[in-house]
Parts: structure tokens; sequence; C-alpha cells
């Protein structure tokens, strides 16, 4: 495959803790494409934040490789932004709205005014243009979820990674902001790793779906979702094939939860 | 309704210094202790005492000491502070030993310095008062930059800040409630330090000033030395609450959104 962007290989993490090891990854391997938006979807505790930190460089996997545009993943990655589940304590809490969006920016070779534009126009992505002069604090949890999205787009990455990241927004933001997930991969080209809870939200957004079974973790299902490349929330929602995928996934994952998975053999 | 809470705010912080002071003029009126002499003795002898010149050889350079002692306290504390809350294996190793030289009451250090540079002149009292201030500022930065939020910090790598941008924006403005809490310590310590290490050579200083007073029997002039330092004192804290009221509004402000009001 020529235009492989991740590889993940047999992944395993261990953490050590206090009262003895955890072990919040078994091994896991998937394949992610140049320019694809995958889902991951997962019970709850299957360590699917540990997986993310781990493509991003902030955690060392235990065993296992990660490959990024070819080359092994030691530390943070260029171009990459990560959107994080805690959502507000990735805010610093001392730099308004404005402020944390900028602040990525600042070594980025461009001017002032360039820079200005950026964060104006990810603040309106996210429905948040008058929130710029405000603090995180001030904020909604909703709210700062979208400032933390706001952050990442307003970088331009080429590659968006995302945990969870419209748990704590209203349905309707919710839809509004996964068209903007759309259009940041269509319109961009953005490769996009999501993580959601949500098994429509995991149909609607990707190109690919994959069901990550209970701790000891790894891969249970990598299902492709051939929808048309154009989604709408109403149209494509209610195509009988839209149905059929999260019939399929909400099988899976119930699966994964009955701890019906066969473990894959490398 | 904010103006008349600001007003009240007002009468609440003046009220008992006034009661205080009016109680003294009543009880030393006729006072004929020449030890207590009475307030009114003592404000008559202020301007006699605190001429200009006297401002300038007494109270100029005291301030100026505590001034050049404090900043290199400031700077070496938050810069060590930093090093040290940052990595796990340098905090392990220094901790205890630092824990040790902060117990040391800070004005038995004053002899020792003595030892290398004697008591006069101004390097043994600069270092006097920015070693004594050094210790809660040094250790609250620690604190401070040790309990940084791992998120954050991992915000800070994922969008790989440069050095000097992760350090001021987020190690520093991150630990800067706990560095305020220690510098704010460590003011009041330096005024300390400023009038302790005048004591012992006593040529000149506000220190320095009092200890000659007394020692010429002048009592009222060395009150007016007392009163003056409690002004001086009163003055620097006044303009440290200032400073971090206007430095630290988000803190405030991040405070009172977690207790939800
Ligand atoms: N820093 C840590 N130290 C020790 N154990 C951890 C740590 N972080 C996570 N774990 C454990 O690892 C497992 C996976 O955690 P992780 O947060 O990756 O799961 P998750 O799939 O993201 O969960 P959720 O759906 O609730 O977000 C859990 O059992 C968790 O308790
Ligand atoms: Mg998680």
């Amino acid at each position: 495959m020529p235009d492989t962007l991740l590889e993940v290989h047999q992944l395993k993490k261990v953490y050590e803790t206090a009262s003895g090891p955890v072990e919040a990854i078994g091994d896991i391997s998937f394949d992610m494409r140049q320019g694809e938006l995958v889902c991951i979807v997962g019970p709850s505790g299957c360590g699917k934040t540990t997986l993310l930190k781990c493509i991003a460089g902030l955690l060392k996997p235990t065993a296992g490789t990660i490959r990024l545009a070819d080359r092994p993943v030691t530390g943070p990655p260029e171009s990459m932004a990560l959107v994080f589940q805690e959502y507000g304590r990735s805010l610093y809490p001392w730099l308004t709205v404005r402020g944390n969006v900028e602040l990525p920016l600042r070594h980025q070779k461009m001017d002032a005014a360039q820079r200005s534009r950026l964060v104006d126009d990810a603040l309106e992505a996210v429905g948040l243009e008058h929130a710029g002069r405000s603090y995180p604090w001030q904020l909604s949890g909703g709210m700062q979820q979208r400032v933390a999205i706001a952050r990442a787009v307003a970088y331009h990455p080429e590659v968006l990674i995302m945990d969870e990241p419209f748990a704590a927004v209203d349905a309707q933001t919710r839809a509004d902001l996964e068209d903007l997930v759309r259009a940041l991969h269509i319109e961009r080209g953005m490769s996009i790793l999501f993580v959601t809870h949500d098994i429509d939200e995991s149909v609607y957004l990707g190109e690919r779906v994959i069901v990550l079974s209970t701790s000891p973790t790894w891969v249970q299902d990598d299902i492709a979702i051939d929808l048309a490349p154009e989604r709408d929330q109403i149209t494509t929602r209610a195509l009988p094939r839209f149905t059929e995928l999260r019939t399929h996934v909400y099988e899976q994952i119930q699966r994964a939860k009955r701890g019906e998975a066969v473990r894959p053999q490398a | 309704m904010r103006l008349t809470s600001i007003g009240r705010q007002l009468l609440m912080t003046i009220a008992l210094p006034v009661i205080l002071l009016a109680l003294w003029w009543v009880v030393s009126a006729d006072n004929t202790s020449p030890f207590w002499p009475s307030l009114q003795k003592i404000l008559q002898a202020f301007p006699d005492t605190w001429t200009s010149d006297r401002v300038m050889e007494d109270i100029v350079p005291s301030l100026a000491r505590l001034a050049l002692g404090y900043a290199l306290a400031l700077l070496v504390g938050v810069g060590l502070g930093t090093v040290i809350g940052l990595s796990r294996p340098v905090r392990a190793f220094l901790e205890p030993a630092l824990e040790f030289l902060r117990a040391i009451p800070p004005p038995v250090i004053i002899p020792v310095i003595a030892l290398f540079v004697g008591y006069s002149g101004w390097t043994s009292k600069i270092i006097a008062i920015a070693l004594g201030c050094l210790w809660p500022i040094l250790l609250n930065t620690v604190e401070g930059v040790r309990g940084l939020d791992e998120v954050l910090v991992d915000t800070a790598r994922s969008y790989r800040f440069r050095r000097p941008t992760y350090l001021y924006q987020v190690v520093l403005r991150g630990s800067s409630p706990q560095v305020a809490t220690g510098a704010r310590q460590a003011l009041s310590i330096g005024v300390i330090m400023m009038v302790i290490s005048e004591l012992f050579a006593a040529d000149n200083g506000l220190g320095a000033a009092i200890v000659q007073a007394q020692r010429a029997f002048a009592i009222p002039e060395m009150w007016t030395g007392i009163i003056l330092l409690g002004v001086i004192g009163f003055l620097l804290s006044l303009i440290f609450r200032l400073a971090e009221w206007r430095a630290l509004a988000w803190y405030r402000g991040l405070r009172r959104s977690e207790r939800g009001t």
C-alpha cells in the first residue's frame, strides 16, 4: 500500500500503577490510508484514549510499533492535532478563547493578520465567533469542547485525532460539528481518526469503523462504510444501508461487551 | 449596590486601625514614662527625625537593598524552582535538602554571610535578604510546576510548542498562583531581613536608625522609626496585592467557576 499513513502493529500498553500493572491494550493492529476518516468505537475503558495517546506520541507503547508516514512515532509528530477527551483541562485558563486558539499558531510562518484570520475562521466554524474574548472557565462544557475543536481546526493539521469530541454538546450543535468534520475531510483532505461512543455518529462520519473489544483490547471488527462521500444529516441517516451498517456495528459492540470475540492470530 | 459594598469594605478595613490609633493617643496622652512617650510626642518628632536627608540616607538605601535582594530571590527561586519542578529525579534528589535548608531561620545566616563579606556594606545585606526570600519562592514554585495539569502539558507537547513558549505560556503562567503565594510570604520575610541585616552593622538604613536612636535614648525618634517600618511594610503588601489582583484575575475567575457560583 503506497499511500498508507498510519500503521499500528501489535500495539500493547500496560500501565504500571501503584496497585500493579494494568493492561489497557492487549494487541491492536490496523492501518489507515492517507486522507481516510476512520472511526473507533469500543466499550468504555477499553483503551481508546490510550491508543490515541500512543499514536500521538504522548505515551510510549509497552510493545509493538506505530509508524506514521513511514516513520516510527517517537514523539508528537508534526502537523498532527489532538482534541483531548478532557477538553476542559486541555484549555489554558489564563488565556482567552482567542489566546487558546492562537497559541499553537505562534510558531507557524505567517503574519499577524493571517493568523488572526485563521482564528476567526476556526471560531466561526464552531459557532463561537462571539466568545473570543471570554475565558474558557466562563463557558459551558459544550462551548469549551468547541474551543478545543477550533484550536485543532485553526492549526490546519494533516492528521486530526479526536477523542469523543462531541460528548458535551447539544444535539443540534453536534450535527453541525459532524458536518464540519466531514467538510474538513472532504475539502481539505484531512486524515481523521475519530473516537466516539455513538454508533450512529461513527457510521455517519466514517469511511471505516473499527470496533475494539473489551480489555485486554484488540480489533474486534473493521467495517468499511460504503456510503457515498457526500453525506447529509437527514437523507444519509434515512438510507436502508445506513441502518444495516449501524445494526452491524451495534451487534459487534454487543459481542465485544459480552466478550465473544476471537483474538486475531498474529 | 457595588459602590456601597466597596464603601462598606473600606470602612471595615480602616475601622480597626483608626480605633487602635485613637486608643493609643488617649491612653498614652498623659504618660510620664520616658519609654512610652505619648503618640502626640512621637508624631511631633516625625518631621525633625525624617528630614529629606535622612530619607535619602536611610530609607532609600534600605528599600533599594530590599528591592535588589527580593528581585534576585525571585529570579533564582522561579528559575531553579522550575528546573526542579519539571524533573522528577532532580526533585527526589534535592527535596529533602531543600526542606532542611528552609527550616533554618533566615536571620542566623547573617553571621555566616558576614564571615565572607563582613557586616557592613550592601553585599552582605542583599545576600541576606535574597537568601531569606529564596526558600518560600523556590519551594512554592516547585509545588506549582509539579502541580501543572498533565493534560495542559500534553496539549503543549502535541502542538509542539517551542521551549520558551512552553516555559513561559504554560509552565510559568500555570504555576503563577503558587509563585505568587511564595512571593507574598517572601516579601514579609524580606522586610524582616532588611531590618535585621542593618541591626548587626548599624551603619545606615531604617533598622540601623532605630538602633541608633535607642542607644542615644531618643525614644520618640525610635518609635517614629518603628511606625515608619510598619507603614512601609503595609504599603509594600498593598502594592503586592494590587499587582496580584490584576495578574491573577483569571485564577480568581477559575476558582469561582469551579465552586459553581
Ligand atoms: N494513566 C493511567 N494509569 C493507569 N491506568 C490507566 C491510565 N490511563 C488509563 N488507565 C486504564 O487503562 C484502561 C483504558 O483506559 P482508556 O482511558 O484508554 O480507556 P477509554 O477507552 O478511553 O475509556 P473511555 O471510553 O471511558 O474514555 C482503563 O482500565 C483505565 O483505568
Ligand atoms: Mg477515553
